[in-house]
């Protein structure tokens, strides 16, 4: 029944989306979709499938694969990175009929290709549903849509999160590292009056702001099977939005854009003492900041209460099996390999520095090592504790890139003086709102 | 030059206040250093540019940008052409063949066109060119999404076809051979060759063609510098990566410089190697573009 609504919503998305205006000729009808997932059985004769993703150093591990599966041949190919170009590409191919068998979608983006009917529900193909344990939990609700009997897609990498701090600054001026965000604060008073920054506030990267929001359990988005529920300004949303307006009022955070040259050039000239950040961080700072090597270190993210051990998420793939497959079988035995088996998982942190979705994947012995650039402190670890401390009933919108866009106005706006994070997300439920009403997806007020 | 001298000894107005002498001076150094700051300006980018890629990761960010560092050029030249197995390469290789097959073909094509519409009365001669000249309004990128559309019908689309026949329309190209063969091919000698018996075809290759090389260098030019910038239509057709010209790759790279942030280095010199065919071919055919250029402006 859930799923009968969603799939029929879908379809006027479809005849919304933006660039397929007038083109929709798939109003598929929710009734093959409805009740159950088609059965899943293996192809006769040997099979050939194509996977679209971004992950460098794929086609190592696809290579693993076709190697020891000369009856299942898989294609690989790189594209632009999901929102950069990806998305808007499996969508012009589902309308065509024309997508890959196997594409790469990070966990935000997932509830849009399902609104808009794009992903084949691979519970019934055989090891799928079993394979359900193997994840962290989180992981495997943001596949399954917390629904019994279904299954999305397979995860692939997380980004769990953490603080990353300049041990040596922090001690050199003997400021405790902070623990609680209390602290943080006080701490971010401290390092102002050492003439540097406790860390900046990017103004474009609203999905490090949720999962800040995440950590704080707070939720944005709810789906009954029935209606959509938009709340970027419950509660936690306000406590977080409201602490961080405090730490702009006071001139305590930058406000660089994250990624950027200047922000680069400030972590390395020790203008800013802290990141918090995801996982895969650790190698954006490295590679931005060369003259910091052993300098840096990771604690756990501060909390909200004292002794407690929750954490947020901060990116994230999937691998789905989209719409159009002759082979959903086979290209789920792929896409559980990929994700699951150890050879891959290998090749995928080695070559792309993937930090694995499954428990056992944290295992990895790359992932117990101590890292150079990290005075040899063996960093993985507090991640997966982060990893395995993550609220797994978050749940992402359908239409992400478009309430990240306007709150991230809103928040340009805010740290030029005009407005608060408050408004910014405010402003980004109505427009997200108004968003889904023109897409015809039922949304409860 | 001209101008400026001529506008003096008319005006009775410039003549007043003994303006005469300063005033010739004043305006060519306006003009030059209007001059002089849009060549900056131009050109600035260009020089961050050639400075960024000499550049080591760790000074890119912590130096000025516009002067150099330590000179890592070839280092940074060889992470370049090494990475993801050298496929830099192969992406300049498809844009020089997408872009310079492409023109080629497609200003043959629109020459043989503007020549047909300028010399052959036909009925609805008017009408086609009104049609044509319609397209020159539509923008490329708006094409890009309906093309995509056709080609999946065909079963084409991420094929070296899907991005190369678009590439060899050119409506401009059209309307520009047509106001050139106009303007320079004379009937009487078209007359002259059919009492000598030449074909049709022949007269164009032989006769035409010659007349009409200016515009025909323009032609190409343009639509050299249009497929190698045309970066939507390649993004929506292609997905194997072995195809994408150059400007798809590095705008790729550039997608997962949060995931990779070594790619930085690669993105910023793979741009500054690919403009050097741009460079190459507007210095190279800078002399006939400029007579092009002119001749079709003044016949308009």
């Amino acid at each position: 029944m859930h799923r009968h609504t969603l799939a029929r919503s879908g379809a006027a998305v479809v005849a919304g989306a933006v660039l397929l205006a007038g083109c929709s000729g798939s109003s598929d009808d929710g009734a093959t979709e409805g009740a159950d997932a088609p059965a899943c059985a293996p192809s006769e004769g040997p099979v050939e499938l194509t996977y679209t993703g971004w992950v460098p150093g794929m086609e190592d591990a696809v290579a693993l694969w076709n190697e020891a599966n000369p009856d299942i041949q898989v294609t690989y190919n790189t594209g632009p990175s999901g929102n950069a170009g990806t998305y808007q590409d499996f969508f012009n191919q589902l309308e065509a009929g024309q997508a890959p068998d196997l594409g790469q979608i990070e966990f935000d983006t997932l509830p849009n290709f399902r609104v808009q009917d794009g992903l084949v529900n691979i519970a019934d193909c055989e090891g799928v549903l079993e394979a359900g344990d193997q994840f962290v939990d989180w992981t495997w609700q943001q596949v399954t849509f917390g629904e019994e009997g279904s299954v999305f897609a397979i995860p692939q990498d997380t980004g769990p999160m953490a603080m990353f701090y300049r041990a040596d600054l922090f001690e050199e001026a003997g400021i405790d590292v902070p623990t609680t965000w209390d602290e943080y604060a006080d701490a971010a008073a401290a390092i102002r009056d050492e003439g540097a920054y406790i860390t900046h506030f990017p103004r474009t990267d609203v999905n490090w702001f949720a999962g800040l929001v995440w950590q704080a359990e707070g939720r944005w988005f709810e789906n009954d099977g029935e209606q959509w529920t938009v709340d970027l300004t419950g509660p936690q949303s306000t406590e977080v939005a409201d602490y961080w307006q405090g730490l702009i009022d006071e001139g305590l955070v930058k406000d660089t854009a994250g990624f950027s040259d200047e922000w680069n050039n400030e972590l390395n000239t020790g203008e800013l003492w802290t990141w918090v950040s995801a996982v895969w961080g650790s190698n954006s700072i490295s590679s931005g900041a060369p003259d910091t090597a052993g300098d840096w270190a990771v604690a756990p993210m501060p909390q909200w209460e004292p002794g407690a051990d929750a954490a947020g998420n901060w990116g994230g793939s999937s691998v789905a099996v989209l719409k159009g497959t002759d082979h959903p079988y086979e290209a789920a035995q792929f896409a559980l390999w990929l994700n699951t088996s150890e050879e891959s998982l290998t090749a995928l942190n080695e070559g792309g520095g993937l930090y694995p979705a499954t428990t056992a994947g944290l295992e990895l012995p790359a992932l117990k090592e101590g890292l150079e650039f990290y005075g040899d402190q063996p960093i993985f670890d507090v991640f997966a504790e982060a990893a395995a401390a993550t609220d797994p009933s978050f749940t992402w919108g359908p239409t992400m890139a478009q309430t990240y866009n306007d709150v991230a106005d809103g928040f340009g706006a805010a740290l030029s003086g005009s407005g608060t994070l408050l408004e910014a997300l405010q402003a980004g439920q109505d427009a997200t709102i108004r968003t889904l009403e023109s897409q015809s997806i039922p949304v409860a007020e | 030059m001209s101008i400026l001298t001529r506008t003096d000894g008319y005006g009775p107005t410039t003549a007043r206040d003994g303006g005469k002498v300063r005033e010739r001076p004043m305006s060519r150094l306006v003009a030059f250093v209007i001059m002089g700051a849009f060549t900056l300006y131009f050109l600035v980018p260009i020089w961050w540019l050639a400075v960024a890629s000499t550049k080591s990761r760790g000074q890119f960010s912590s130096t000025a940008g516009l002067w150099f560092a330590d000179f890592h050029l070839w280092d940074n030249l060889t992470y370049l052409f090494t990475y993801d197995g050298g496929v830099y390469l192969r992406w300049l290789g498809n844009a020089v063949l997408y872009a310079g097959v492409g023109a080629v073909l497609g200003t043959l094509l629109a020459s043989m066109c503007g020549y047909a519409l300028a010399k052959y009365a036909f009925r609805g001669r008017d009408l086609l060119f009104n049609i044509i000249l319609g397209g020159v309004l539509v923008p490329v990128t708006a094409l890009a999404l309906p093309l995509f559309l056709i080609f999946s019908a065909v079963d084409m689309t991420n094929t070296y076809w899907s991005v190369f026949l678009p590439s060899l329309v050119s409506p401009f190209g059209v309307y520009l051979a047509r106001i050139y063969a106009a303007a320079s091919v004379p009937d009487e000698l078209l007359e002259a060759a059919r009492l000598d018996g030449s074909g049709e075809v022949r007269t164009f290759f032989t006769v035409s063609v010659r007349l009409m090389a200016p515009a025909l260098v323009t032609i190409f030019l343009f639509q050299f510098v249009t497929i190698w910038n045309n970066f939507f239509l390649p993004l929506v057709m292609l997905s194997d990566d072995k195809l994408y010209p150059v400007t798809l790759g590095l705008y790729a790279w550039n997608s997962q410089t949060n995931a990779v942030p070594e790619l930085r280095t690669a993105v910023i010199v793979g741009a500054f190697v690919a403009i050097v065919p741009l460079i190459l071919a507007f210095l190279g055919l800078q002399r006939f573009w400029r007579g092009g250029l002119a001749a079709g402006g003044v016949k308009a």
